[in-house]
């Protein structure tokens, strides 16, 4: 199997080099990323990263960003878990159709959305809260949990929960200690995709949120000065921007790691 | 397995659907509403009837942007699906070699989409960016700007690099949700690694396949700030997908009628397009298990 | 046909192991003789399942042998040990139809079209699934899946030993009978060694000739059904074994007599020195089987006050107080008892076990 030992370390490195690229843009200067090809920069500066935390808004941005996407994340894998255990284990009245209507509400794209949803917000006096954000986000981010959680809890044989309620576990019990486990990889790959996808879209999140919940889009996205594109500065958003996501896929790396575990006998 | 019908399921799912069509039915409203409409001022709207939808249907630009658009999304599905297969079954399984792993991969991912243009935007440029100084040494005539050929390559290597980690990480998840039974019973019958894969990993596989391919077919569909930022559309119109053309007309034009319309139509092509992938990927399930 | 031996053998999961709670297994010695059935019984956790992936080659055991008819296979990985191995869900390949699962091992190894049509033809034969073998495999119910699952190690001329891992689990319990009676069907008419894993002693005891009980890792007790249930040597043994299980009474020894509660029961003078020479936990073990009611008077006899009666049809369990411990009887349906009496009890001194912390005393 040496194409296995090799290709998977070829890959993450070439990958990584673009991540390098983006390192190195936010510690040069404007100039010296538009003057001429430096592998590595001449005059390593920090000066993009003081742009942006001597922003007041910056760190509140974080925080605010962090927010919406944990009342999403957390909300999105809840709703989603009984929703996929039903379609996944009972036929019911139009089940197939709603599934597919669920991920249908991704077809179109944001900017549709741009407009309704801030007129349905701000008349339900939601605007600039985090929980605005995060519902928007919801509308994209539970369909694809519901229909990633399905896929796996499909592959759990229905004998389990058989012998579950058998042996006198009650729906709940059941569920939390016997079949969660089970699916936990599903678990854990969904919990990180709503992260993702919630943590990187910004033109919802810009759109519905003015001054108390300004996410960090909106630094991302104030980046133009009169000189032109900021490019620095917004190389650097895009690294601290990174640890978040990083941090969270460390943790759920486990559940996206370990899989169906049928215990040891 | 047949699974029993039981209506009662339908509490379970209640609150998805609730929290969902909340979210969805206004704005559909809304855009439905508009589309029929020429709206002039904020309170001038006239009612056009399909006046709109007409015009779309006549548009050259549209026409190709949309042939763009499928070529697009066809490579995109092509390379994307099987290197992340591919990935999946290679990266490893425990310890501190796959969390490694695992973390390196999703990186791509995490970069917020107009960042990951402007990356690009500079790393491929031949003057100042490593990837075009690259491949100019190579000798290779090299320029994203100026060659459309050069540019579709780009927007296409930017996107599998930021996105195939998506379609990597899912198989991973699923490929470790297979029971270890099946890998032991398949060593005991003397399964090859080819068979293996054949006959329990990809059936099993099946589902997180689906939404990979679905996933990435809508997206690569809508895609819009990647390509917007690396290249503008260019060079002329060969980079122009069918996301960048409706952000011209609703807010160059600024023009809400035509761009609901085209809202309504983009939404039912990719429906459209999603049914029929669903419907042969679930099919193919089916008409194995009978 | 195989002669099975493990020599020494123990297993930790974890890769140092340091106290005794770390190994999964502890260093065991077992003999299997060819074309026997054997059952490894056991509550979870209690190692069977690492002890069957060790003999079937899944797992390399962390320390000893394991020797197939004299090789030592210890380092041969499982496709060239000669066994096949059943799980508890039923592993099948869903993509292919049932004929073609039951060929998978044979074309795995090159064997010809021919020779392979005919084994699973044979084997279909042998597992009643002759009807179905052009059916999709997937979709079937467990019981098919789980026969087809035993075909698959069955197709192969050169299988040695099969080894079955709880495999009645999943499977509907008005059907298990069935598949049991088939597996028994196909050990006597294949001669097979047949190593069979299960927590449920009702399985055990029908389907083996000899039962190694475990627990925590440990080989309590090797022997056949009636030894097990007549002469349990550890106390686990006993409680394990039997529905109810063994009556443990907590006593102390004299001279010739077991005391318990106060009253005496009558015991050989030899146990009862080895039982005061050993020191350490003294029990008095009597299956409720085995007390006998007698009238009251008779020498020897011990009072109980009966708490509870369940009438089970050809018999009666009833659950009765000695002091301050419970002492379970099975009585015949004549015999008329009800809660609340007293009631004589002769402990039969040939039934009777003393166990000196958990081991029983001979």
């Amino acid at each position: 199997m040496r194409l296995s030992r090799l290709g998977v370390p070829l890959y993450l490195l070439l990958s990584l080099v673009p991540v390098y690229w983006l390192v190195g843009m936010s510690l040069k200067t404007n100039e010296e990323i538009l003057g001429g090809f430096t592998l590595i920069p001449r005059e390593p500066t920090l000066a993009n990263y003081a742009v942006i935390f001597t922003d007041p808004s910056w760190n509140q941005g974080y925080i605010n960003s962090l927010t919406y996407v944990g009342i999403n994340t957390v909300l999105s894998v809840l709703l989603a878990l009984p929703a996929a255990y039903a379609f996944s284990r009972y036929r019911f009245l139009g089940d197939t159709h709603l599934f597919f209507w669920l991920l249908s509400n991704r077809m179109a794209p944001p900017a549709v959305f741009l407009l309704p949803f801030f007129q349905l917000y701000s008349s339900i006096g939601l605007f600039d809260t985090p929980w605005a954000v995060a519902m928007a986000h919801m509308l994209f981010t539970v369909p694809l949990a519901v229909w990633i959680l399905e896929g796996f809890m499909s592959g759990v044989p229905r004998e389990i929960d058989e012998t579950a309620f058998i042996d006198g576990y009650s729906f709940p019990r059941f569920f939390v200690r016997i079949f969660l486990p089970l699916v936990r990889s599903g678990v854990g790959v969904t919990a990180f995709f709503c992260f993702m996808f919630s943590w990187v879209e910004l033109l919802l999140a810009r759109t519905l949120t003015s001054v108390d919940t300004k996410p960090i889009a909106a630094t991302m996205t104030r980046t133009v000065s009169a000189a032109g594109m900021d490019w620095g500065v917004l190389a650097a958003a895009g690294v601290i921007t990174l640890v978040p996501g990083a941090i969270v896929i460390y943790f759920v790396r486990n559940y996206i790691a370990k899989g169906f575990a049928l215990g040891r006998v | 397995m047949d699974k029993p019908t039981n209506n009662r399921a339908w509490l379970l799912v209640v609150p998805v659907l609730l929290v969902v069509a909340f979210s969805a039915v206004i704005p559909l409203m809304t855009v439905v509403n508009y589309s029929v409409q020429d709206i002039l001022g904020p309170e001038q709207h006239v009612f056009v009837g399909t006046e709109w939808f007409r015009k779309m249907l006549r548009d050259p630009e549209l026409h190709g942007a949309l042939r763009r658009q499928l070529g697009y999304s066809l490579a995109v599905l092509v390379i994307e699906i099987p290197l992340g297969i591919g990935l999946a079954l290679m990266l490893p399984m425990r310890g501190r070699a796959a969390s490694l792993s695992l973390v390196v991969l999703a990186l791509p991912l995490l970069i917020p989409w107009n960042v990951v243009g402007t990356i690009w935007q500079i790393f491929a440029r031949g003057d100042i960016g490593l990837l075009g100084v690259a491949v100019n040494k190579l000798g290779l005539d090299y320029n994203y700007t100026a060659d459309a050929l050069d540019a579709w390559l780009t927007v296409l290597v930017m996107d599998v690099w930021h996105w195939t980690p998506l379609v990597a990480l899912l198989c991973y998840a699923g490929l470790r949700a297979i029971p270890e039974p099946f890998y032991q019973a398949a060593r005991i019958d003397g399964a090859s690694a080819w068979a293996t894969f054949r006959y329990i990993q990809l059936p099993r596989l099946r589902g997180v396949l689906t939404i990979a391919v679905l996933l990435r077919f809508m997206d690569s569909f809508m895609i819009y700030t990647e390509p917007f930022v690396l290249t503008g559309g260019g060079p002329g119109n060969a980079t122009t997908f069918l996301s960048q053309y409706l952000t011209r007309l609703a807010v160059g034009q600024f023009d809400l009628g035509p761009a609901a319309a085209f809202s309504l139509v983009y939404f039912l092509v990719v429906l459209l397009f999603s049914y029929i992938f669903y419907t042969a990927m679930t099919q193919a399930g089916r008409s194995e298990a009978r | 046909m195989a002669r099975i031996e493990l020599r020494g053998v123990a297993h930790a999961y974890v890769p140092s192991p340091a106290s005794d709670k770390d190994w999964a297994l502890r260093p065991l010695e077992l003999v299997w003789q060819d074309g026997g059935a054997y059952a490894l019984l056991g509550p979870s956790g209690c190692g069977k399942t690492t002890l069957l992936n060790i003999i079937s080659g899944l797992l390399r055991p962390t320390r000893g042998q394991v020797l197939i008819n004299g090789v030592d296979v210890t380092a041969a990985p499982p496709q060239a040990r000669n066994i096949a191995q059943v799980f508890q869900f039923p592993v099948i390949y869903d993509t292919m139809t049932v004929a073609e699962n039951l060929a998978f091992p044979l074309r795995n190894r090159g064997v010809s079209r021919a020779e392979t049509q005919a084994r699973v033809e044979e084997v279909a034969s042998l597992l009643e699934l002759t009807g179905d073998l052009k059916l999709r495999a997937s979709g079937l119910s467990a019981d098919m899946r789980q026969r087809i699952s035993l075909g698959r190690g069955l197709v192969r001329k050169d299988v040695a030993a099969i080894l079955l891992d709880e495999p009645l689990t999943v499977i509907d319990p008005h059907v298990k009978w069935l598949l049991r009676r088939k597996l028994k069907q196909v050990h006597e008419s294949l001669k097979v060694t047949l190593v069979y894993v299960t927590h449920d002693q009702v399985e055990a005891l029908t389907l083996a000739d000899q039962v190694v009980v475990m627990n925590l890792g440990r080989v309590v007790q090797a022997g056949t059904p009636q030894e097990l249930f007549e002469r349990p040597a550890d106390t686990f043994v006993g409680y394990f074994i039997g529905s109810p299980g063994m009556n443990l009474l907590p006593c102390m020894v004299e001279e010739g007599a077991a005391v318990v509660e106060g009253q005496k029961i009558a015991l050989p003078p030899e146990v009862c020195a080895s039982a005061k020479k050993g020191g350490g936990e003294l029990r008095l073990g009597i299956r409720p089987e085995f007390l006998r009611r007698v009238a009251e008077g008779t020498p020897s006899a011990v009072r109980v006050e009966v708490s509870q009666v369940e009438d089970l049809g050809r018999y009666r369990i009833a659950t009765a107080r000695l002091g301050q411990q419970v002492v379970k009887v099975r009585l015949p349906e004549e015999e008329r008892v009800v809660a609340g009496e007293s009631c004589w009890l002769e402990f039969p001194a040939q039934r009777t076990t003393l166990y000196v912390d958990g081991r029983a005393v001979t």
